[in-house]
């Protein structure tokens, strides 16, 4: 039985085909303004991958914020339960999932069976997702990839109160002209971030385990304030998948339960 | 595939509340022109008093104005850009905005009744939320200076109410009484007062009646619905014809849908309550929940800012009965007034949130709900106060709970795509599907 999901999100379109619960691959693009062919195109690579022809996939289980573009999906889910779904798989223990994308931040609080009892989602602005630290890595003119590193080679904590992107930004460039070491920037970019979704997270409720998941969570060094702020370790999962697949492979599982009667 | 699981129909009685709402802002506007008197004040204001002045007295309530008024995005924003261009903060509350903005650009949200927004003679309150009191005072000075004349009712709930309290408030209610006579150069009718405080008596009675019959499943009613009729009763509940309204036509027709089985929500599979004001630009948010086949009972706002509930002997919670006494002069009407109004339970929660999460509990329990929204209203600091504590406890009764963000009366604040998204998220934590795209 071989099923697939995808995650259609702001700036990734991810995929992960599912074989008898094993994950035969996994593809990612980035997404279009036309997200049927986005979907399309990560189908397609990753059905490559692995030379299965599309008529063997039985079930396909769609999420992300574009995923009512996904007309061939036969399913839809919201990130909340492919999250809820996907970390049960990976980290059974996990009672409370943060996941950190391109335009949201997400907490979500399971029960032991892996069902969701609350969430919370940041309202209005991106200040506390990845967008956030894409745009501060171009006023800082560094690599996005770099910014995890240099930021664990900050010394000094510096306090950043924007609450938007827009005005975070002017408070960079103002923290630039103060001569402020990048890296102390960088790191209170992250802190930033962490402060905002720590917040949301203490709203809904931690308990522990704690897992981090969604692209930011490959972030060395947003994980790295996101511990300090919340003052103990978090589970970032590596295997089968990684961060930003979670959702992927929790739709995938969903369409793989589907199949087996829900 | 049909998903239809219960029979619906339309309410019969629905036409008549329209017009009935109609001909209130209607007599207001035209109430000069017939020789009477117009006076503004809260949907909480004790208007079974003014009645005492005349039957040719009318009035306008400002809630339920602030709510029309932001219904019409074009007119609530220009209201709120008005005043904010006079210096008044944004956070306020926002129903008190959009009333204000109408008095600064002159226009009534009922051109067709008057283009100019009706002015009127006296300013009657009272005061138990921070604004209340300050929404007349302000009111007054933009028409230029208005008698106005607002009674503190802030005594704290109701099971504690004591004999003084009582007398304190009872007390004011005689001075207003005085100031009504030297404002408007009438005499006082203690008939028409003893009258109107027993049409009060019924409307709450009826309206918690009716309320209470949502604990039926299917539910005969659905909250979108209930917002155009429980309105009847925040215009002006001292009424004859409110109260007949909900006595004779209202609740006896719902009272035959429980009967015949007549659902509000044909599909009905899942049953929640909200809190506090919608967003009122965006009530298409319940024909949405309708998807999966959820109906909103109601919700302690709908329920209880006009009825009034009791505890009843086999423990359920039911409509409060009207007082078997017999009033005859008008400081036993004015005692009994005050007395009936304090056992208002959305006064009670602006004395401690957990009196309103008692409430809220009972109701997702006796109304049999799968899950709560709670409208986190940056509009009403009144209503919103302690939300963040029910919801808490709420949760911890076992009632998923799902807040959202937004503002009653002002659409800047409200977010009508990601509000879905989250619902989509909860009605899937609930275990549902949607079952009509
Ligand atoms: S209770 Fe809410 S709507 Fe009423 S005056 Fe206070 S803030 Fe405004």
């Amino acid at each position: 039985m071989t099923t697939i999901g995808i995650d259609l999100g702001a700036k990734n379109t991810k995929v992960v085909i599912l074989r008898d619960g094993e994950i035969l691959t996994t593809a990612s693009v980035l997404s279009g303004f036309d997200q049927k062919a986005s979907a399309d195109e990560a189908v397609n690579n990753a059905l490559r991958n692995v030379g299965i022809a599309r008529d063997e996939i039985k079930y396909i289980t769609a999420t992300g914020a574009g995923m009512d573009a996904i007309t061939f999906a036969n399913d839809t889910v919201t990130e909340i339960s492919a999250n809820a779904r996907g970390i049960t798989a990976v980290f059974p223990s996990v009672r409370t999932v943060i996941d950190v994308g391109a335009e949201e931040g997400r907490v979500i609080r399971l029960n032991e069976n892996g069902k969701v009892v609350d969430f919370g989602i940041n309202e209005k602005c991106a200040a506390g997702a990845g967008a956030f630290t894409e745009a501060m890595a171009r006023a800082l003119e560094v690599d996005l990839e770099k910014m995890g590193e240099m930021s664990l080679k900050s010394t000094k904590a510096v306090p950043m109160n924007a609450q938007c992107t827009i005005f975070a930004e002017s408070e960079v460039v103002s923290l630039i002209h103060q001569k402020t070491p990048k890296e102390d920037i960088i790191r209170a970019v992250h802190d930033a971030i962490a402060d905002r979704i720590t917040s949301m997270a203490r709203r809904v409720g931690i308990e522990k385990e704690v897992a981090l998941v969604g692209g930011v969570a490959n972030n060395i060094g947003f994980v790295d304030s996101m511990t300090r702020n919340l003052g103990y370790d978090l589970l970032v999962p590596k295997d089968p998948v990684v961060p930003e697949f979670i959702p992927a492979y929790g739709a995938a599982l969903l369409a793989q339960d589907e199949l087996n009667g829900g | 595939m049909s998903t239809t699981k219960y029979p619906s129909e339309r309410l019969k009685s629905w036409g008549k509340a329209k017009t009935l709402r109609e001909n209130y802002y209607r007599d207001f506007a035209e109430a000069h022109d017939k020789g009477g008197i117009r006076w503004a004040g809260g949907a909480w204001s004790f208007d079974a008093i003014p009645a005492g002045l005349g039957e040719d007295v009318w009035c306008l309530t400002g809630e339920p104005y602030g709510a029309t008024v932001a219904f019409n995005k074009e007119l609530a924003l220009e209201c709120q850009e008005a005043i904010e261009t006079k210096g008044f903060a944004r956070d306020l509350c926002s129903y008190m905005r959009n009333y204000w903005g109408s008095i600064i650009l002159n226009k009534y949200a009922w051109p067709q009744y008057s283009e100019e927004f009706p002015k009127p003679d006296f300013m009657w309150q009272d005061h138990i939320c921070c604004s209340h009191a300050k929404w007349y005072q302000v009111a007054s000075d933009l028409e230029g200076g208005i008698p106005t004349f607002s009674i503190d009712v802030s005594v704290g709930p109701y099971e504690e109410l004591t004999e003084s309290r009582l007398n304190y408030i009872v007390g004011q209610m005689h001075d207003g009484i005085k100031w009504l006579e030297k404002t408007t150069s009438r005499d006082y009718n203690d008939e028409l007062l003893i009258k109107a405080v027993q049409n009060e008596f019924r409307t709450c009675h009826y309206w918690a009646a009716i309320c209470e019959l949502n604990k039926t499943i299917p539910a005969p009613l659905d909250e979108k619905s209930m917002y155009a009729l429980y309105v009847l009763g925040t215009l002006r509940k001292s009424s004859q014809w409110t109260a007949d309204y909900y006595e004779k036509e209202l609740y006896p027709e719902i009272k035959d849908r429980v009967k015949r089985g007549i659902a509000a929500v044909e599909n009905e599979q899942c049953r929640i309550m909200t809190d506090t004001q919608p967003p009122w630009a965006f009530l298409k948010v319940f024909r949405y929940l309708e998807k999966y086949g959820c109906v909103s009972i109601g919700s302690l706002y709908t329920f209880s800012l006009i009825g009034l509930w009791e505890d009843k002997e086999d423990g359920t919670w039911g409509p409060r009965s009207i007082p078997e006494i017999e009033i005859t002069n008008r400081d036993e009407a004015l005692r009994a007034l005050a007395e009936w109004n304090l056992s208002k339970p959305e006064w009670q929660h602006f004395y401690h949130p957990k009196l309103k999460s008692e409430m809220m509990i009972r109701i997702a329990r006796e109304w049999k709900l799968d899950g709560v929204l709670l409208h986190f209203n940056r509009g009403c600091e009144g209503l919103s106060l302690g939300i963040a504590e029910n919801r808490l406890a709420i949760q911890k009764a076992g009632f998923p709970v799902m807040p959202f963000e937004g503002n009653m009366g002002d659409e800047r604040e409200f977010d009508l795509t990601r509000t879905m998204a989250r619902i989509d998220a909860f009605m899937e934590s609930l275990g549902m599907k949607k079952l009509v795209d």
